[in-house]
């Protein structure tokens, strides 16, 4: 009780909740952020997507990791890497759509569900596989160190970074979805997959084209999280219910949303960590999802129809 | 099933797993005819448009569209062919406007022709005003414009119209047809689906009725008569 008064009375405290809480529900939108792209255009729960993005992080390990010994500087093969893992993890997404899930899409949602958590087990089992249990990081250089001085305290220069790019993904996927020819496609598919295909639209290839995509954006969430942190093989699942919590605060379908569901619960993880102990931090976030759910069932920013 | 024919059924039947909703369909219309189907609720007029655009699977042989066989195709063939639908209830994509539910019409066949933005909005000069809109906003008539636009951006030679007119004012329907003429004019044929009889015996060279899953009566209007139209269209049988 006593940190609890502490954190309510003391602004600093309550800025560094707002600050430590954004950025890391920063990390949550872009996690999410192709989940609801591929929900919102084919109606497919991806049971594997966590664990896309641990794949993701180890292949830009992998390419950092040649990179590095190649003599490059460390600042720059994040970058460099993810510039030559997205064509990689888009290729990949597009062949998984085309090859596998399209087959499991229909009326019935238990399919996609089954097949997803087989992908999810197969890409758990065969990380350990190549690359052993050991935790990876992705080595930033400079740029896991270096901060931004606010007065009272360092803001990580990383932090500052991951909420940009998530603006950038969030707002880059919005610009795609309701601005480009492509854009318009995946709409019309997901507004009416029978009649989109009157129009000439190949659903199978629009699809694994949208898969692909939210690979790209897969890949943008490996790196930041690589960069912020450790991982090993198995921190799918908990990457994804993250990402589901976010997606389903924010209103299903509404990509800005997802950006607001990842800040809600960024913010009440680092709130319950500061005021009861680190133990409450993430049934702190489970606590906020559930709250919204009740007063708003259908999240903050549903979409006007479904 | 006449030889100059541009699009032409012959025995097609079709199913929805194991009930079957057409027996044996022999249809044809030639290039730039206007043909009409009428028929009671459920005789299989819907059923028929959708396979003739793939969206129901047929046996290849069943229908041929300019000399090739295409009852095996699948949906998103017909539009590089010249075959466009105005399906029934209109079914606008709910989060495009009015302008993308119509480029989307024409974006995805390299058919060219007098259809474009600019020809649709000079038909139904309603849309433009509204073309920033979505489709869903717009009123049961203009979202029928919207419809037959978006068949028309394609630049069909075939254009399958599923019932035009229902659900709508008289008013707005007379404003809807008044659009036929002008597609007609481009040499554009036209099947057109109708439970409204002087609608379509008004419009129509030649006309099919539908009972049950069969053709009961085909021929041109004036040869036919209200009796005969009367009987087909309820089956009353001949003695009636």
């Amino acid at each position: 009780m006593e940190q609890l008064f502490e954190v309510l009375t003391s602004p600093l405290r309550l800025l560094d909740i707002l600050i430590d809480g954004v950025s890391s529900g920063a990390q949550y939108a872009l996690f999410a952020a192709g989940l609801s792209l591929i929900f919102g255009i084919m109606r497919l729960v991806n049971l594997a997507h966590g664990d896309f993005i641990i794949l993701a992080a180890y292949i830009l390990f992998a390419i950092s990791w040649a990179l590095g010994a190649l003599g490059l500087a460390p600042e720059l093969n994040p970058v460099l890497a993810l510039v030559l893992a997205a064509p990689i993890l888009f290729a990949l997404g597009y062949a998984v759509q085309r090859g596998v899930l399209n087959n499991t899409l229909g009326k019935d949602i238990l399919p996609p569900l089954l097949v997803t958590f087989a992908l999810s087990v197969i890409i758990q089992n065969g990380l350990f596989l190549v690359f052993s249990p050991d935790t990876r990081s992705i080595d930033g250089g400079a740029l896991s160190t270096a901060g931004i001085d606010i007065g009272y305290r360092q803001v990580p220069l990383l932090s500052i970074i991951t909420v940009a790019v998530a603006v950038a993904v969030i707002g880059g996927l919005q610009t795609l979805f309701f601005r480009t020819p492509l854009g318009r496609d995946f709409r019309a598919v997901s507004d009416d997959p029978e009649i989109a295909q009157l129009m000439g639209i190949n659903r199978r290839h629009v699809f694994a084209l949208a898969m692909g995509v939210a690979m790209i954006v897969v890949a943008i969430a490996g790196v930041m999280f690589g960069l912020a942190g450790s991982f090993d093989p198995y921190l799918g699942p908990t990457r994804l219910l993250s990402a589901f919590e976010a997606v389903i605060i924010g209103g299903v379908g509404s990509l800005w949303g997802t950006l607001a569901g990842g800040a809600i619960l960024g913010i009440a993880e680092q709130f319950g960590s500061r005021a009861f102990g680190e133990a409450f931090k993430q049934i702190s976030g489970h606590v906020a999802f559930l709250l919204i759910l009740l007063i708003r069932p259908r999240g903050l920013f549903p979409r006007a129809k479904d | 099933m006449s030889l100059d024919a541009l699009l032409s059924t012959a025995n097609l039947e079709a199913f929805y797993g194991d009930f079957q909703a057409l027996f044996g369909i022999d249809f044809s219309v030639s290039a730039g005819e206007t043909v009409a189907i009428i028929g009671a609720n459920g005789a299989g007029k819907s059923t028929f448009l959708k396979s003739l655009v793939g969206l129901l699977s047929n046996s290849p042989e069943s229908i041929h569209f300019d000399g090739q066989a295409i009852g095996a195709m699948p949906p998103s063939r017909g539009v590089d062919l010249g075959l466009a639908l105005v399906p029934e209830g209109r079914r606008l994509f709910g989060s495009l406007t009015v302008e993308e539910n119509l480029i989307i019409g024409g974006q995805h066949t390299r058919r060219q022709g007098h259809w474009t933005l600019e020809t649709v909005y000079d038909l139904f000069p309603v849309l433009a005003e509204r073309r920033k809109n979505p489709g869903q906003a717009l009123s049961g008539g203009q979202q029928q414009m919207v419809a037959i636009g978006r068949a028309l951006l394609s630049n069909p030679r075939v254009l399958l119209c599923d019932e035009i007119s229902l659900g709508l004012a008289p008013i707005v329907i007379k404003d809807i047809y008044a659009a036929v003429p002008r597609i007609r004019e481009e040499g554009t044929a036209m099947v057109v689906v109708e439970q409204d009889i002087n609608q379509a015996l008004a419009v129509a060279d030649r006309l099919y009725c539908f009972q049950e899953g069969r053709v009961s009566l085909e021929g041109a209007p004036d040869a036919l008569s209200r009796e005969a139209i009367k009987a087909a269209y309820f089956g009353l049988g001949a003695a009636a």
